[in-house]
């Protein structure tokens, strides 16, 4: 065996085509640096159409009169369009929804994460997204055509279009939601508090009410509030069951109309572009944008505000 | 130890409660905790009622109008003829079209924010941004929707067409499939990372042949939940005007992207909102065929993500 002292022949050895891959590269970076824009660009063109459409709409209709207009009659030869009417209404059946998911949602999270044995637990947590997944549209139907005849059925001056039944309906269709991000805050109290607290002497009720929830109160109101967010943007529960009735009303028995059904409302019918009816659309869609907006930032922000740090 | 503070030692006096009261509050106690941990199954055990007796009720209100002829026939005035086939179809075109925009736009952005730039304020800004989109009413997409695609891009999109209502969509689920490709991207071991590098790879070299093929799954499941999202929504697409009543179905070629549709929850919608109870049930069928789409895209999800993870 010889060893040649010479060093190897340059052109047989391997050389990778090192620009072409660094060319390659730098082309994918821009290509996804640009659908990473596409976000930015969404945002933009929210705001941008709702915007445009909204200054055009305050042209014809004073924004005063827009906030204190107790009226809600745009197809009335004179006119009004007060937003509190439908926003009252908007604001009805959200609370109602929440006073539904927040007790129904928190006890569930208190089921999953404290009480249920693992077995169970990985049944009930498909079983709860499964509820989750469900189209809007098919809790409309189960609140106008079940619920409805159901609740008639103890109250019976209850209209066949009320805020009741489609309010208890959203509530239960953002149960998991309230569930899921409570879950997640109960998770991440540090398990040593727990313990300290059965250290004491606490029961386990007591451990939970007394050191788990307060621990975890900035993650359950986040939760909470993203809930009341998704509930007033929600369109189809409350288009098919509250009603198509603009009153300025916080009873829950009679037909009213919110401001995603008001939208739903006018976009089924023939209304032409540029018209006032179109244009009020994008001024109720801006309320709505600029309000649920208002909830998540809040949200965001409590959170980072308030929230416990282990070590 | 004796204090001279009355109040230290009123405290200390009131811990020393004989046996029999602390037993009986003890009793007391725990029974408070068998209602509590009560409470907290039977809030679970409702809310999973509901969903059962919305299954069962549509179940047995629609399934009689379930069959073939339902299936395959057009909506009409007449319930007993009425089917929801262009409302199927309108589906199967939106659906593959949100998968074909999503799935590019939404991994590809996924591995721009979470491999390619570092975490610098532009990153943190488009993140905020995109969990602020994430909770943006799907009403609101609808107006964009109407603005940009319907009218803006008219010549482009025809207006009121499949197109419009699968880049409206595609804009509403994009946020999923972003933050689920971010996820499982953060999931794979950095290690592999610095292996490739070692290697003389490019970062784009690491990303494809390394990182994403374990990425996988989780941007796959995440891409399905994003297009259960999308099947289900109605409240958009009914703002951009997707029509109700459609006799026809769109030819398969380019032009087929232009014609207007109808999809399966807007006819559901069309049919609930009629005041003929006649529809109801018709409005019952077309949600079994919708929840059984649903149910076998999740199954493909959890199909596709068994068979990745070997």
């Amino acid at each position: 065996m010889t060893i040649s002292s010479s060093p190897p022949d340059p052109s047989s050895l391997w050389k990778p085509n090192r620009k072409a891959s660094k060319y390659v590269q730098r082309v994918v970076v821009w290509i996804f640096g640009a659908f990473a824009l596409v976000s930015v660009a969404t945002t933009f063109g929210i705001i941008m159409s709702l915007m445009l459409e909204t200054i055009n709409f305050f042209k014809t209709v004073p924004i005063w009169r827009f906030l204190t207009d107790t009226q809600w009659t745009p197809l009335f030869s004179n006119p009004q369009y007060g937003i509190l009417v439908l926003f009252s209404a908007t604001f009805l059946t959200a609370i109602i929804a929440i006073s539904v998911a927040l007790p129904l949602g928190l006890f569930s999270a208190i089921y999953l994460s404290e009480y249920a044995p693992p077995q169970l637990r990985k049944w009930l947590k498909p079983a709860l997204e499964i509820l989750a997944g469900v189209p809007t549209v098919v809790f409309g139907y189960f609140a106008l055509l079940l619920v409805t005849p159901f609740l008639q059925f103890f109250i019976p001056n209850l209209g066949g279009f009320n805020a009741l039944s489609a309010g208890l309906v959203l509530g239960v269709s953002i149960t998991p939601l309230v569930a899921s991000l409570s879950e997640d805050a109960i998770y991440a109290v540090p398990e040593s508090l727990q313990k300290g607290a059965y250290a004491l002497g606490c029961t386990k009720r007591e451990a939970i009410v007394g050191v788990i929830l307060p621990s975890a109160l900035s993650g359950i109101v986040a939760s909470c509030i993203l809930a009341i967010s998704r509930a007033l943007g929600e369109t189809m529960i409350v288009t098919l069951a509250a009603g198509q009735n603009p009153n300025l009303t916080l009873n829950p028995l009679v037909p009213i109309m919110t401001m995603t059904a008001y939208i739903v409302q006018v976009s089924l019918g023939d209304t032409p572009a540029g018209s006032i009816a179109f244009l009020s659309i994008f001024a109720v869609g801006m309320t709505l944008f600029i309000i649920t907006l208002i909830f998540n930032i809040f949200s965001f922000w409590f959170v980072r505000t308030f929230r416990e740090k282990y070590e | 130890m004796t204090t001279s503070n009355p109040q230290s030692f009123e405290r200390e006096s009131s811990w020393n409660i004989d046996q029999a009261t602390f037993l009986k509050a003890l009793r007391q106690r725990y029974t408070f905790d068998k209602v509590f941990a009560t409470l907290a199954l039977l809030a679970v055990v409702f809310s999973l009622f509901v969903l059962a007796v919305l299954l069962i009720d549509v179940f047995i209100d629609g399934i009689g109008r379930v069959n073939w002829s339902f299936l395959t026939s057009f909506p009409s005035r007449r319930p007993a003829e009425a089917g929801l086939v262009s409302a199927l179809v309108g589906t199967v075109w939106v659906m593959v079209l949100v998968a074909l925009i999503t799935f590019p736009v939404g991994v590809g952005a996924g591995v721009f924010l979470e491999e390619f730039i570092s975490d610098n304020w532009f990153a943190r800004a488009i993140e905020i941004n995109i969990s602020n989109l994430a909770a943006v009413p799907s009403i609101i997409y609808g107006l964009l929707g109407l603005q940009v695609f319907v009218r803006v891009m008219f010549p482009i999109t025809q207006g009121r067409s499949i197109l419009s209502g699968a880049l409206t969509l595609s804009l509403l689920v994009l946020p999923i499939v972003i933050i689920a490709t971010r996820e499982s991207l953060r999931a794979v071991p950095g290690s592999i990372r610095q292996a490739g590098f070692a290697l003389g790879a490019t970062r784009w070299q690491v990303v494809r042949e390394h990182v994403l093929p374990l990425a996988m799954p989780g941007v796959l499941t995440g891409v399905i939940l994003a297009l259960s999202r999308a099947i289900g929504e109605t409240a958009p697409l009914i703002t951009i005007g997707a029509l109700t009543y459609i006799p026809f179905l769109p030819e398969l070629s380019l032009k087929g992207l232009q014609s207007p549709f109808t999809v399966l929850p807007i006819q559901i919608f069309n049919w609930v909102s009629r005041p003929q109870a006649d529809f109801y049930s018709l409005a019952a069928g077309g949600i079994i065929v919708l929840m059984v789409v649903l149910l076998l895209m999740n199954a493909t999800a959890i199909y596709l993500r068994n068979r990745f993870q070997k």
